[in-house]
């Protein structure tokens, strides 16, 4: 069932052009970058922009960063919004249940299938921003790397750090797609799913912006996205890295609870 | 496999108010070509849905190839082929890479024989050429065909089958309904819905009639069309005809008189033995279209005041 659900989505033009239009963006940064010489100052503008100037081997951490605020949300959110009310749209759902696929199972299918696409674009942004960074950008072969606190980072500590990052990332994302699949048992059109997923996104953006609603701040669920800089202080500060994986966990769990009990008790009648 | 195939006790589905199936109790035998007649919205795709456990009954019973739905489901449903309201594929998949995918979508469908067993339905269903194809450019008939080679991939005992030649042209009609006498014939047990009339009557062995969510008739078709015990006796003298036969006559049309009496030899000896020209005589069934209109009492589109 994992394995259909994975050759579906992999085997769709959809998917693959999400993925390939997400990476432009960062793409087309790291171009003007290097036609302009014109950084970010530090501080300003997306996450380690500032830096990869210098050093091309954070241009990954940049993408993730250019992408983490709407491309990359909104490539799950339609991913994730399609997953059960796309099937109930297309008459799918109905055969695939009778076949019987079995309705837990086929949520959990279609579930596996969305962290892989998350993990899947996740690389593929990092791995396709390393190419370019490394490309464009001067890249310092035995220097080390400067950490966000100002102390110094090895290549091998900027690696593994990349790597925690796009775990980060990932995980991160996955309420987003928890978001967008609860909505996704609740209607017969995955387009409604999918905006009611983004609504909640945008939503969360504009409160965290708030100081009157700083109350509810630590729970919104776009309040830790960025916290992956962390990893690139010296000490690694995992305190906000912890709260945003606990905060996503019961966000996780919360929806995803209910999308199963929805949707195990529900009429199919698409 | 024998007795019973399906079994339904008191069920019912209400939408809110609307109540699109109302305490049916279906009987399906092993063997049957069984006809499931009504009018649109009288509740037959609702009835399929709830045998399929897509549904949940809000009242009654189901029982499917002896097994409680949707409990068993897992077990029951693998032996089981449907098509519900209309096929339903990936546009942009070849047929053969949908029947694929359903396939290995649950339970009970070999890996090893799939690709075998997709090239055969796919023959069985007329689709022989057309499985490489993306389903987007399928004709309506072929996505109903693929909808059929879907139903029959993994060889099942029962088929339930919701309109199935909907879409199709008289000849695709004619090669569906051969294909499902052939399938019978092999032991197939077939539940098949359609709000036409002729269709049922030309397959069924067994009809259940629904109007309005209610079943109003379930016999089979041999007892529901019976003869009547009267004659039906063409000529071209109807006026000497009624003279010879006297009160006999049940009613006249023109040249056609029914005629008391379940043995037409008799009533053309006697006709002939007077001189009476016969041009016709055969004995009297009532169709299944006056059987059900007498059972039914109207249109369930039709929406009262
Ligand atoms: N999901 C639904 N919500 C509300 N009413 C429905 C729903 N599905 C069917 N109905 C109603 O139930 C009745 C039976 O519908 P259906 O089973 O589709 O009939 P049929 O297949 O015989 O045409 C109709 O009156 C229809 O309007
Ligand atoms: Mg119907």
């Amino acid at each position: 069932m994992i394995a259909v659900e994975l050759r579906k989505l992999f085997r769709r033009p959809r998917t693959w052009i999400t993925i390939a239009l997400l990476n432009s963006l960062p793409v087309l940064v790291a171009v003007l970058l290097k036609v302009t010489d014109l950084a970010p100052r530090p501080g300003e503008g997306p996450a380690f922009l500032s830096a990869v100037l210098t050093n091309g081997t954070l241009f990954p951490l940049a993408a993730l960063a250019i992408v983490l605020p709407l491309f990359l949300p909104i490539a799950v959110a339609v991913v994730a919004g399609d997953s059960v009310a796309g099937e109930a749209q297309g008459g799918t759902l109905r055969y695939l249940l009778a076949r019987p696929a079995g309705r837990t199972r086929l949520l959990v299918a279609k579930l596996v299938a969305i962290v892989v696409f998350v993990l899947v674009t996740v690389v593929i942004v990092a791995a396709v921003g390393y190419v370019v960074g490394t490309a464009l950008f001067e890249v310092q072969s035995l220097g080390a790397t400067t950490a966000v606190s100002g102390t110094s980072l090895t290549p091998e500590q900027v690696a593994g750090r990349t790597l925690l990052s796009i775990g980060y990332v990932t995980i991160s994302m996955l309420g987003v797609a928890a978001f967008a699949m609860f909505f996704s048992t609740l209607t017969d059109s995955p387009q409604l799913a999918t905006l009611g997923a983004l609504a909640v996104l945008i939503g969360s953006s504009l409160l965290f912006t708030l100081d009157a609603a700083s109350d509810i701040a630590p729970y919104l669920p776009t309040r830790y996205w960025l916290s992956f800089v962390d990893f690139f202080r010296d000490p690694i500060q995992w305190r906000n890295v912890a709260r945003g994986l606990g905060l996503q966990a019961v966000y996780v769990v919360v929806l995803l609870g209910a999308a199963w009990a929805n949707f195990t008790t529900k009429d199919i009648t698409s | 496999m024998s007795g019973t195939v399906i079994a339904t006790h008191g069920l019912r589905k209400a939408y809110g108010a609307v109540r699109a199936v109302d305490g049916i109790d279906l009987d399906v035998r092993a063997g049957d070509i069984y006809g499931f007649l009504g009018a649109n919205g009288s509740g037959k795709t609702t009835t399929v849905r709830m045998l399929l456990g897509l549904v949940l009954p809000t009242a009654g019973t189901v029982e499917v190839l002896g097994r409680p739905i949707p409990k068993a489901a897992r077990e029951v449903l693998p032996g089981v082929g449907a098509l519900i309201e209309g096929p339903a594929a990936y546009g942009p998949l070849s047929g053969t890479a949908n029947l694929s995918l359903l396939d290995a979508a649950g339970p009970g469908g070999s890996r090893r024989t799939r690709k075998a067993r997709i090239a055969e339905v796919l023959e069985q269903v007329g689709l022989g050429g057309g499985g490489k194809r993306a389903v987007r450019g399928y004709s309506l008939g072929m996505r109903q065909r693929l909808g059929l080679a879907g139903a029959l991939l993994r060889r099942p005992d029962l088929l339930v089958l919701d309109e199935p030649t909907n879409g199709l042209d008289p000849q695709g009609i004619h090669e569906i309904r051969l294909l499902l006498l052939d399938l019978h014939r092999t032991g197939t047990t077939i539940f098949v819905s359609s709000h036409l009339l002729a269709e049922i009557e030309q397959l069924a062995t067994r009809v259940g009639v629904l109007d309005r969510g209610r079943m109003v008739l379930q016999d089979d078709l041999a007892t529901l069309t019976a003869p009547t015990g009267a004659t039906v006796v063409t000529t071209t003298d109807p006026a000497q005809a009624a003279r010879v036969l006297g009160d006999r006559v049940l009613t006249s049309d023109g040249e056609r008189l029914v005629v008391r009496g379940s043995d037409p030899a008799e009533v053309n000896t006697a006709l002939v033995g007077a001189g009476v020209p016969v041009t016709g005589l055969v004995l009297q069934r009532p169709t299944l279209e006056e059987v059900v209109l007498a059972a039914a009492t109207g249109s369930g589109d039709r929406v009262a005041a």
